[in-house]
């Protein structure tokens, strides 16, 4: 099938009022006849669930969580972006649009870009209607903050929780609709397969986490805001239960799966304290604006430093190399987070590394503390050669700013970051690749459709910092209550779709029997012996830079632990009850299948691009080399194995952008 | 580390339930509490047994997943902390643990350390919301300035990750911390204030009819509270209800 984006034509900035202007509405009567399935219950899922029932569909949404609120768009911290222009720096929709574009390495689409960037004022003064308690200024006005890879402060925030109000506040207005009974929302289910009838989504099949029953449910749409696929490296910043299972299943019914090999992988986490290790914790970027990393200059300070004979606050200004500052003067701790996490990387790779591992750099808050203090002080009339009260009172701004980031690493790490600087390594944060979607957020599956991190279509190669939270919400306020509309148009005629018909059958009892096989199967290890050494060899093969030789081990190496897996898994108890090591199985089976097509993905990709680094791809200075060849967004077909997976490509055209070196120096 | 835990196991929500006995030996001080009984289940599943359920999701604090009543503290002995942020470091070698589900009438075990807590859901569902669609043509956000120390403390009452450690920590069961803090977000943000009264009435009415317990003031919820939600919110609401009870 040939890829059509449906972009509309018109000049860039008048696309999305055009569209909107010009596609089927369903009269309002009619939204009382049609049903939504919503899967996944985020920014963008929940977002999408609260919009549709207040426009009057009959939503049924879903999460496997015991509540909406817990799902994992509550862990973003830094904040979202927004082209208010609130600090009259010069900010502008085109501006945020070429940013998004510049930073996703020109591999995404100008004209979604363009859309998300229009939509993002709109998305403030929602959620401040809702009374989402974003951080004011003392004259009661919004403040702002900066992020990686922008010249302007758009950064809208709540601390270093702005994923938690904003998940709250998409939660609430569920709530109000659940209230009224437009929503009926299914906790501690999980989605394991979509139904097509007649070659649309009609439906999905669940089981319910607490008793086991395996469920149909139908609708005239079905839309996935499942989120991203990130722990199929095992460690990532994702939860525990973030995982592919309702992409994958969408993909394995025909949709198709795009650029799978693009990953984020996040510069400032906390390092990896030993195998026992079961998830890795982020330390928002928006640190970056006051923490500046580094680097001992020279080998015999690292060593002294591992050995803990020497202390890095010991450590003078000029023995120090803060290699971003060094490398990138114009952006500095700012730049986008593919580069710094290479950066680190690099520098690690040369025996600098801080900690025992030497996987770690410093961030270091002394000069914020300073600056901060001396400001503080000026402002109170104290004084400022006071060094003892010029530290106090700068320690109190950063409390002020990042109280919660700094109790969380003091509990994780158990060392005062107001005294001694952070050690941070990179890890997997996020995934730009997901389902393909056109315009509309529809997949390839008419019916189908995807919104948040679980579609592929805004980030490109990399996405950058507050980006995420701006884009799941976007698509759930603001374009899927729309685009939708256009497909559910044909359907006010339709009539409840029945469940009892053979494409459930059958869709059901594929699920009955996968269970069954898992629970049967009588293997000797855990599911979690399994996801581990999948995630090794992802880090190892497809992690921060890929070259040819490891990616094609890494396809052999997964092919066969794959095989492994299904012939050794042990799942305790039995399929009708709660077994979380059941529901485990299946996802580690999932992330087993796209981690082979990830590496596949990286292989055919044959120039570096974002998150995508190719070692044979460099520049001189160790720089990604983007290659005009491939610009393009590989989407995969889905044909058994994920060997014979069939790749489309959609072709990227950029007409209001100048394509050049993404340089941040 | 070389430890004895004393896990409550209860099969579903009709079983009985009893505390079993585990040895677990090897503890690294840097593991967190969960990765300890991650480390106990896969043990156990090695065995051919049935790992210990518990719920857990985010594991860095936030989403309010996991719970726990670790030797009689709700989150365990450290403060301003989940359990999934409790570190093995807080424990001697050699200790005993007792580790019990949330308990409360208003939050059913559904099996061994999983509890339902839908009743928090249903409370936020009868009022914990401002009434505005989804348009595209609310005002603009700057148009409302609010004072920044109301806007603080609203932020303070949100930061409510609803894990239920207010409830399983009070002698009543009592959920006043909870309702209070999303009621006092509203009170204090001019958003709010339209559908004031009937928010904390239908919360509080929700709240009673749940089967949680009344609030004698003892305050074990705010010291157990892994988020620092303050009592002043249970203050703020109790004005709030009595006002909105004399216009009803």
């Amino acid at each position: 099938m040939a890829l059509d984006s449906k972009i509309p034509q018109g000049p860039l900035a008048d696309k999305w009022t055009n569209h909107k202007n010009h596609i089927n509405l369903v009269n309002p009567a009619n939204k009382r006849l049609i049903d939504v399935i919503i899967v996944g219950t985020g920014l963008a899922g929940g977002s999408a669930a609260a919009t549709l029932a207040e426009l009057g569909y009959n939503v049924k949404a879903f999460c496997f969580q015991d509540s909406p609120r817990r799902a994992h768009s509550i862990a973003a911290q830094g904040g979202i972006n927004a082209a208010k222009n609130y600090q009259g720096d010069g900010d502008s929709t085109y501006r945020l649009f070429y940013d998004t574009v510049k930073g996703g390495d020109y591999r995404s689409r100008e004209a979604n870009v363009y859309r998300l960037a229009e939509v993002s004022a709109n998305i403030i003064d929602q959620c401040v209607a809702q009374g989402v308690p974003f951080a004011r200024d003392y004259g009661g006005l919004l403040d702002n903050r900066s992020f990686g890879g922008v010249l302007v402060s758009r950064t809208f925030y709540a601390k270093g929780q702005t994923g938690q109000q904003l998940l709250l506040g998409a939660y609430s207005a569920m709530n109000r609709q659940i209230g009224r009974g437009k929503i009926k929302m299914y906790n501690r289910h999980e989605m394991l397969d979509v139904v097509i009838v007649d070659g649309k989504a009609r439906g999905i099949i669940t089981r319910n986490l607490v008793t086991g029953e395996i469920e149909r449910h139908s609708a005239h749409a079905v839309v996935i805001g499942t989120g991203g696929y990130g722990n199929v490296f095992f460690l990532s910043t994702n939860a525990m239960g973030s995982n592919v299972t309702a992409a994958w299943k969408a993909h394995k019914r025909g949709a198709y799966f795009a650029n799978p090999c693009y990953t984020q992988i996040h510069p400032t986490c906390i390092p990896v304290s030993g195998d026992h290790q079961s998830k890795l914790t982020l330390m928002s970027e928006s640190l970056r604006n006051d923490g500046r990393i580094w680097v001992p200059k020279h080998k015999k300070d690292v060593d002294a430093i591992r050995n803990k004979t020497l202390k890095p606050t010991q450590l003078k200004e000029e023995d120090r190399d803060y290699y971003l500052e060094r490398r990138y003067p114009a952006f500095g701790n700012l730049v986008p987070r593919d580069v710094a996490s290479r950066a680190a990387k690099e520098r690690c790779d040369a025996g600098f590394g801080v900690n025992a591992t030497g996987e770690a750099v410093y961030l270091d808050f002394a000069s914020a503390i300073q600056r901060y203090g001396k400001e503080q002080a000026q402002i109170k009339h104290l004084d400022q050669n006071d060094a003892a009260l010029v530290k106090k009172l700068g320690q109190e701004v950063v409390k002020n700013k990042y109280g919660n980031l700094f109790q969380m690493y003091e509990k994780i790490v158990d060392e005062n970051p107001y005294e001694t600087p952070m050690m941070i390594y990179p890890a997997v944060h996020y995934t730009m690749g997901g389902i393909w979607v056109d315009y509309n957020l529809q997949t390839t599956v008419p019916g189908l459709y995807a919104i948040g991190e679980a579609n592929f279509s805004d980030h490109g190669a990399n996405r950058l910092g507050a980006s995420a939270l701006m884009q799941g919400l976007a698509d759930g306020y603001f374009v899927l209550p729309y685009t939708i509309g256009d497909y559910l148009s044909n359907d006010i005629r339709t009539g409840p779709i029945s469940t009892e018909t053979k494409e459930f059958k059958e869709a059901e009892q594929k699920v009955k029997s996968e269970i069954e096989h898992l629970i049967n199967n009588n293997g000797t290890k855990p599911v979690d012996y399994f996801h581990k050494r999948l995630g090794k060899i992802m880090w190892n093969k497809c992690g921060m830079a890929r070259n040819e030789k490891e990616l094609k081990e890494a396809i052999e190496d997964i092919s066969a632990l794959r095989a492994e897996f299904w012939k050794d898994v042990r799942v305790p108890g039995t399929a009708n009850e709660f077994n979380e090591e059941l529901a485990k199985a299946g996802r580690v089976a999932d992330f087993l299948e796209l981690g082979e097509l990830f590496a596949k993905d990286a292989l055919v990709r044959e120039e570096s691009a974002g998150g995508h680094f190719r070692d044979e791809y460099q520049t001189g200075e160790g720089e990604a080399m983007r290659r005009k060849e491939f610009q393009f967004v590989s989407a995969w077909e889905y044909k058994g194995e994920p060997k014979d997976a069939v790749l489309h490509k959609e072709e990227l055209e950029y007409k209001n952008i100048e394509v050049k070196e993404r340089s941040y120096k | 580390m070389n430890l004895t835990l004393k896990i409550w196991r209860q099969k579903d929500a009709n079983d009985k339930g009893k505390i079993v006995d585990y040895q677990i030996s090897n503890v690294s001080p840097d593991m967190s509490f969960l990765e300890m009984l991650d480390v106990l289940n896969s043990e156990i599943i090695t065995k051919g047994e049935e790992p210990v359920a518990f719920d857990h999701d985010c594991r860095e604090g936030i989403c309010g997943a996991c719970s726990l009543y670790i030797n009689g503290e709700a989150h365990g002995p450290d403060r301003l902390v989940t359990t999934c942020q409790l570190h093995m470091r807080k424990f001697k070698d050699g200790d005993t643990i007792f580790i019990e589900p949330f308990r409360a009438k208003a939050f059913p075990v559904i099996k061994d350390l999983v509890v339902d807590r839908g009743a928090f859901d249903r409370i936020q569902h009868a009022g914990g919301f401002v009434s505005v669609n989804t348009s595209g043509n609310t005002q603009d956000a700057n148009a409302i300035p609010i004072e920044k120390v109301n806007a603080d403390k609203a932020f303070d009452a949100a930061t409510c990750i609803g894990c239920g450690a207010c409830v399983a920590s009070c002698k009543n069961s009592s959920a006043m911390l909870f309702v209070s803090a999303k009621v006092s977000q509203f009170a204090l943000l001019p958003q709010g204030q339209v559908e004031a009264t009937d928010r904390v009435l239908n919360m509080v009415n929700q709240m009673d009819e749940e089967g949680f317990g009344n609030c004698t003031n003892t305050g074990a919820c705010e010291v157990e509270c892994p988020k620092g939600i303050s009592l002043e919110n249970i203050a703020r609401m109790n004005r709030e209800f009595l006002t909105a009870s004399l216009k009803g």
